[in-house]
């Protein structure tokens, strides 16, 4: 009986929070179909709006969004690659060797995430101009800072659920430590590569003030930074902003739609009799 | 092929315990050793020495005669069993048994013709496309198996590779480990818990506790001369029951004497092999041994007893009696009209008794 209400209450609260987090985004897309003037009118609260307009797309691709995208694109694929190869051999080190300082190491790895970035923009910013690196790809290198603590902490999860025999197995199969590393570990931490790698992906994708600072010419502009820009002298364009919404959540969507299934299937299963 | 010789080897780890204290251990070529002893004896850490999974604190380890301190795992020719199989998951169960033959570049074709070979003799050779999550329990244990044979290691090792088989598996998996040994004629080195295993499998069985080693020899030798007090009752089901009494010689001949509280006391013949040796002991305590099939149940005066329980086997009877606040077992015959509550007489067979100093806890003989 107890287990019954429980188990309700669980969907019930689900469902909110479901609720909470669709909605916002529900109510952006319906925005982004609606004439400018409309977002102004009475009719902005109703669900369903007097006239549906694509203006706002036509508009909006108009501007120089789609370069943005790609600058976007660009910079979250470099990071997501170089950051997930350091995360998964550092992740893989702390969760399997032993050395002095692992958990001094692995707590300041952490700290690092908690930074708040008006701290450290600063110095990153001094530093980038320096090297004249601004108004380029090398933005990908501090996106590290975001992405990069979060891919070791879900990597060293995965690897240390993966049992210790089956890399004893593969030594005393003749095998190498690197080379058990690459054919036995990373297939097996495939799902948590996966998750990472998405999570890496989405906090690039996402970044705005990185971005803001150190890609100041309008033709390295990603994404996000161009839909702020997205103003004339005394007016927000509302409707280009929600549409420019819409496209930019496209990509993470069909990303985490067509990875899904790596990250939740369980390809352990069956290694060993548990 | 391969023997195995520890020399003065202890394993102490990086936290200061002591696996392994100081064993001489000659494992022979062909042999089918046995570690047996209960949890945290260090069998496994002996046996993981062995397989270079542990490095050797102090001491040498040769094999095959040469000294391994410091071979690495993959260099040894050794191939291992995990207690719970750990086959390579994403691999189907071919790559499982190849993946140590291609790293040791062996010919496309031998690989193959090994495999097919290997699998045919385990009955595994219809799963071979199949990944390991499609396989029973028993299956997974053949694949594991399998993908040791292929290698034609010089050494086997067997971590405790029944455990995780329902019992029934467990009597088949046996039997077809002693064939495999007697076919591939190899140096089978097996750790257990359990001492069935031990006594059925072992040409040699080598009892720990305690990382330090109680006895080596052959299941009938540890069976019927343990060296002490824990082989004794490690050894054997149900294992064997120990008196505490007296050694008295009357008339030139040995007699063990003790109380048994409220049923009064008792007195057992015992026949000595070399009585000269036991000589110092008579008069003094000591413990002695008898294993419940060497107990009958008499008319005439024994030990009196208070029947506990009695379990019906069906081809015999386990009597639980209570003796000196311990409760000892007899195996009788399943005719028997025994049941609890009774008062039992009871008499070791004169021959049958093992002595024990309760000093030491060494075999008196």
């Amino acid at each position: 009986m107890n287990n019954v209400k429980s188990s309700t209450l669980f969907k019930i609260i689900i469902v909110l929070y479901l609720f909470i987090i669709i909605f916002p985004f529900f109510w952006v897309t319906v925005t982004s179909f609606r004439p400018e003037a409309e977002i102004w009118s009475a009719n902005a609260l109703k669900l369903r709006g007097a006239t549906y307009t694509s203006a706002n797309y036509v508009n909006l691709f108009k501007t120089t969004i789609l370069n943005s995208l790609k600058n976007s694109l660009i910079i979250s694929t470099i990071t997501t690659v170089y950051v997930t190869m350091i995360a998964s051999l550092c992740a893989y080190s702390i969760a399997r060797l032993e050395f002095k300082f692992k958990k001094l190491l692995t707590v300041i790895i952490l700290a690092t995430s908690m930074f708040p970035q008006m701290i450290v923009i600063g110095p990153i910013y001094r530093v980038f101009v320096k090297l004249g690196w601004t108004n380029s790809y090398y933005i990908s290198l501090p996106y590290s800072m975001i992405t990069l603590p979060i891919a070791v902490f879900i990597l060293i999860t995965h690897f240390s659920q993966i049992p210790k025999e089956m890399e004893e197995s593969a030594i005393m199969d003749g095998s190498s430590k690197i080379n058990t590393f690459f054919k036995i570990i990373l297939p097996l931490a495939a799902p948590g590569i996966f998750t990472s790698a998405i999570m890496t992906f989405i906090g690039a994708w996402n970044e705005f003030l990185l971005s803001l600072t150190l890609n100041t010419n309008e033709a390295w502009r990603t994404a996000t930074v161009s839909i702020s820009f997205l103003r004339g002298q005394f007016e927000i364009f509302w409707g280009q902003v929600t549409a420019a919404t819409v496209v930019v959540t496209i990509p993470t969507l069909i990303i985490v739609i067509l990875f899904q299934r790596q990250i939740v299937s369980g390809i352990t299963s069956g290694a060993l009799k548990e | 092929m391969a023997g195995i010789t520890f020399i003065k080897v202890s394993k102490i780890y990086d936290n200061g315990y002591e696996a392994v204290k100081y064993i001489n251990l000659e494992i022979r070529d062909g042999e089918f050793m046995v570690l047996v002893g209960p949890s945290g004896c260090g069998k496994s850490t002996t046996l993981r020495m062995i397989a270079g999974l542990e490095s050797v604190s102090s001491g040498e380890l040769y094999i095959g005669g040469e000294l391994m301190n410091n071979v690495d795992p993959r260099d040894r020719n050794i191939a291992m069993v995990f207690q719970n199989y750990a086959l390579y998951p994403h691999m189907t169960v071919y790559d499982n048994m190849a993946f140590g033959l291609k790293l040791k570049k062996v010919d496309k074709k031998e690989i193959d013709r090994r495999i097919k070979e290997v699998s045919k003799t385990l009955d595994i050779d219809t799963q071979l496309n199949k990944k390991p999550k499609e396989l029973s329990g028993g299956q997974r244990q053949r694949v594991a198996l399998g993908r040791a044979i292929v290698r034609n290691p010089q050494v086997f090792l067997m971590d405790e590779p029944l455990s995780n088989l329902d019992a029934k598996l467990r009597v088949q998996m046996r039997a077809e480990l002693i064939r495999l040994h007697q076919e591939l004629k190899t140096t089978f080195v097996y750790v257990t818990h359990d001492q069935t295993e031990a006594m059925t499998m072992g040409t040699r069985i080598c009892v720990m506790k305690d990382g330090i080693i109680q006895q080596v020899a052959t299941p009938e030798e540890i069976y019927n001369k343990p060296d002490n007090l824990f082989v004794a009752g490690f050894i054997g089901s149900p294992q064997m029951n120990f008196y505490r009494g007296k050694l008295v010689e009357e008339e030139s001949k040995y007699y063990l004497i003790g109380d048994n509280g409220e049923y009064g006391n008792f007195k057992f013949s015992i026949e000595v092999e070399n009585k000269e040796n036991l000589k110092s002991h008579i008069g003094r305590d000591l413990i002695f041994g008898v294993r419940p099939e060497h107990i009958k149940l008499t008319e005439e005066d024994g030990l009196k007893a208070k029947v506990m329980v009695t379990e019906l086997l069906g081809s015999e009877v386990h009597v639980h009696i209570h003796v000196q606040d311990e409760i000892h077992t007899i195996k009788t015959d399943a005719s028997t009209h025994i049941k609890s509550g009774d008062i039992v007489n009871v008499k070791p067979y004169s021959n049958k008794i093992h002595l024990f100093d309760p000093e030491t806890q060494n075999a008196l003989r």
